[in-house]
């Protein structure tokens, strides 16, 4: 990236007000992000995803409030804390007592460990206007040896006109603890509104942390989000990322699998319609050995939308006897849909079991044909289809209650019935 | 019930059927055989609608209904039911769900209510009972990972549960022993009544030790060139078809 004195960046953030708090952290973040540029489609990570979309507009922080009613995952029994436009919704939210975790302002967290524990991590012009800009964000600590007791739902919606919501939060699970968190995106009367959102987390030895993201947000948004997390020996890793809003999404997930014995499950489901580009970028990185790492995504694209699909997996020279097993599956239903897939393994052990495939067809047009024979609409046996195909993924959400919600919400949305 | 005149279709310009005469009446059973090649599942996937097949002439009446004009999903509803030669695996799609989902589809068009889950249930016990197929297979994905033989029983456990009132069985005894034809063609047989009607096709006269025709047609390059009755299939197996085209004739 070229070094601009005056560049697209620095006019970007130009109109947006330092927060308070962490002040080191964010003079860092600004001092990196003075030699930087956007990327553009000829830098291999965006080949496929033009975010000049977002960079020839600019975007305004707007503390703002709404009803989040909508929002709350029906019957989940949770910590909800709300975020509108990146900014905190303290009334809003609502944590339940008596649970042994600790919820605080991520501003609180300790600027050396933080810094250690993520230091192998790569930076890229969003996390760091994130990391300068950032509004708000949790701190979440599970203590050692603790079970949550309940699940945490962070809750963000945007709102507004050219709204930015800067929102980053980092998750500490301690030694030996469980828990599991809920990050929903949604957005009401947004038009042309940035999620700009970071996660980053720490799982300590033989802890297990389990993240359901869902990303609903209306045709009229922009999502960028970078999430870091960092795994110590025998700790256990799983995120799930629904998408099936938002403009332009872009995923980037970079798993930092730092101990042997670490179990990560990555899995997607993400559905394009109208014009969407619904981009995930994977990165999972196998240090040590006796790992497995699974990957599943699954995307279905109508319209004239645009699904991208990068997985990357290394397994390390010492990184012996790694499971590595990555599939990325695409359905196009309209012939105006496409779909980039790029599977990469870059194995330099030598004892290792991997696997990848990536598949991109329309839908088995005997298996329409053999529906509609038995007297099912060709609407009906095309969804029953889709339903099928990433039911598969879906079907990896564990909770019942959360796993409910998004039946409804697809139903409602699409119509599929699972 | 089923006229079928003058028929022609073609694939991708290339012409299948030339101008294929059938008839079939209600309680009726009729058996076609056939050369490989001949334009039987050809003949069986026109009337289901596949829409890959031109049809460039003729026409087909099914109960007072222009057959040829409806959708694939209409003439299901209407009563039309094909057992496919090669059923296709359908990964995720249940069985039992599916079938639900059509047997309402079938059920709003005629007017009546849905089925109740219960009702459903019994149903599906009953009818899987009748071809012996596993109850275990009845909720599985459709006809993933099923044996040749376990998916032509589902295909005939589908034909009990959607009772249809024209049936067209392609090759159904084709990858069935010795025991599972008698229990399919037992099933069928059950199945008969005089309001429907079945049309079989197979290469085999030992289907129709079980199923006994009332006729028994060959269809050759596209067209019916012999019409005879039961004791045709015999005849066909002893002596092949070479003979009849010698000296066609229609009956
Ligand atoms: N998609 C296609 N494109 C071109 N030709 C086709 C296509 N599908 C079928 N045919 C041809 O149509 C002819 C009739 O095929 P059909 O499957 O109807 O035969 P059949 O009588 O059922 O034979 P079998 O006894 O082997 O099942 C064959 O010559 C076949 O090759
Ligand atoms: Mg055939």
């Amino acid at each position: 990236m070229e070094a601009v004195a005056n560049s697209k960046v620095s006019a970007f953030v130009e109109n947006w007000s330092l927060p308070a708090g962490n002040e080191t952290l964010r003079a860092e973040a600004l001092q990196a992000l003075k030699g930087m540029d956007f990327p553009t489609t000829r830098v291999e990570d965006w080949k496929y995803t033009r975010i000049t979309r977002i960079t020839n507009k600019t975007f305004h922080q707007s503390a703002m409030t709404l009803d989040v009613k909508p929002y709350i995952i029906p019957n989940l029994e949770a910590h909800v804390l709300v975020f509108v436009n990146g900014y905190f919704q303290k009334n809003l939210s609502t944590i339940l007592e008596g649970d042994v975790i600790t919820i605080a302002d991520v501003n609180d967290l300790d600027n050396s460990y933080y810094t250690n524990v993520l230091e192998d991590v790569d930076e890229n012009v969003f996390s760091l206007m994130n990391k300068a800009f950032a509004t708000a964000g949790v701190y979440l600590t599970i203590p050692k040896n603790q079970k949550a007791a309940y699940p945490i739902h962070l809750l963000h919606v945007s709102t507004g006109e050219r709204t930015v919501a800067n929102v980053r939060h980092f998750i500490q699970a301690e030694t030996g603890s469980k828990a599991e968190v809920f990050a929903t995106f949604h957005s009401e009367g947004a038009n042309d509104a940035l999620v700009n959102v970071v996660f980053e987390g720490h799982i300590q030895e033989n802890a297990k942390l389990t993240i359901n993201k869902l990303q609903s947000e209306e045709q009229s948004t922009f999502h960028i989000a970078n999430e870091i997390f960092v795994q110590d020996p025998s700790s256990n890793f799983e995120i799930n990322t629904i998408t099936i809003g938002g403009l332009l999404v872009r995923n980037g997930l970079n798993i930092l699998v730092e101990g042997e014995n670490c179990y990560t499950e990555l899995n997607g489901v993400y559905l394009g319609k109208g014009k969407q580009l619904l981009d995930n970028h994977t990165f999972v990185d196998h240090l040590f050995g006796n790992c497995t790492s699974s990957e599943t995504y699954k995307g279905v694209m109508d319209d004239q939308s645009i699904g991208v699909f990068n997985g990357k997996v290394v397994v390390r020279q010492d990184a012996q006897k790694i499971q590595a097993y990555q599939s990325n599956g695409n359905v196009l239903l309209s012939e105006q849909a496409t779909v980039n897939s790029k599977p990469e393994l870059e194995i330099y052990a030598d004892d290792v079991r991997c696997s990848h495939g990536s598949t991109t067809g329309q839908l088995d047009e005997q298996a329409v044909f053999y529906l509609r024979a038995r007297g099912l609409s060709e609407k009906k046996a095309k969804e029953l289809l889709v339903s099928a195909f990433i039911g598969e993924v879906l079907e990896k959400v564990d909770n019942a209650t959360y796993r409910a919600y998004v039946d409804e919400l697809f139903w409602q949305k699409f119509g599929w019935q699972f | 019930m089923l006229t079928i005149k003058n028929l022609h279709a073609s694939i991708d310009g290339q012409a299948i059927l030339k101008g294929l005469n059938l008839e079939v009446k209600p309680g009726e059973v009729h058996a076609i055989m056939g050369p490989n090649g001949a334009g039987k599942s050809t003949l069986a996937s026109v009337l289901a609608g596949k829409e890959e097949y031109e049809i460039t002439g003729g026409e087909v009446d099914f109960d007072g209904k222009d057959l040829l004009e409806l959708e694939t999903e209409e003439r299901a509803k209407e009563g039309l039911f094909l057992a496919f030669q090669y059923p296709v695996e359908i990964p995720g799609v249940s069985n039992i769900n599916f079938l639900r989902t059509a047997l309402n589809e079938i059920r709003e068009y005629r007017g009546e209510e849905p089925i109740a889950a219960k009702d459903f249930m019994a149903m599906v016990r009953e009818k899987s009972k009748l071809v012996e197929l596993d109850a275990k297979l009845a909720s599985r994905s459709v006809n993933e990972g099923f044996s040749g033989g376990e998916k032509k029983r589902n295909e005939i456990f589908q034909m009990a549960m959607l009772e249809p009132k024209l049936a067209i069985l392609d090759e159904t005894d084709s990858g069935l022993d010795i025991d599972a034809l008698r229990i399919v063609a037992g099933g069928v047989n059950k199945l008969r009544n005089q309001n429907n009607a079945i049309i079989v096709i197979t290469h085999y006269q030992r289907l129709l030790d079980y199923i006994i025709p009332d006729f028994v047609h060959v269809l050759a390059d596209g067209k019916i060139v012999k019409t005879g009755p039961k004791e045709l299939a015999l005849e066909l197996e002893e002596k092949g078809y070479d003979w009849i085209n010698d000296n066609a004739q229609t009956v």
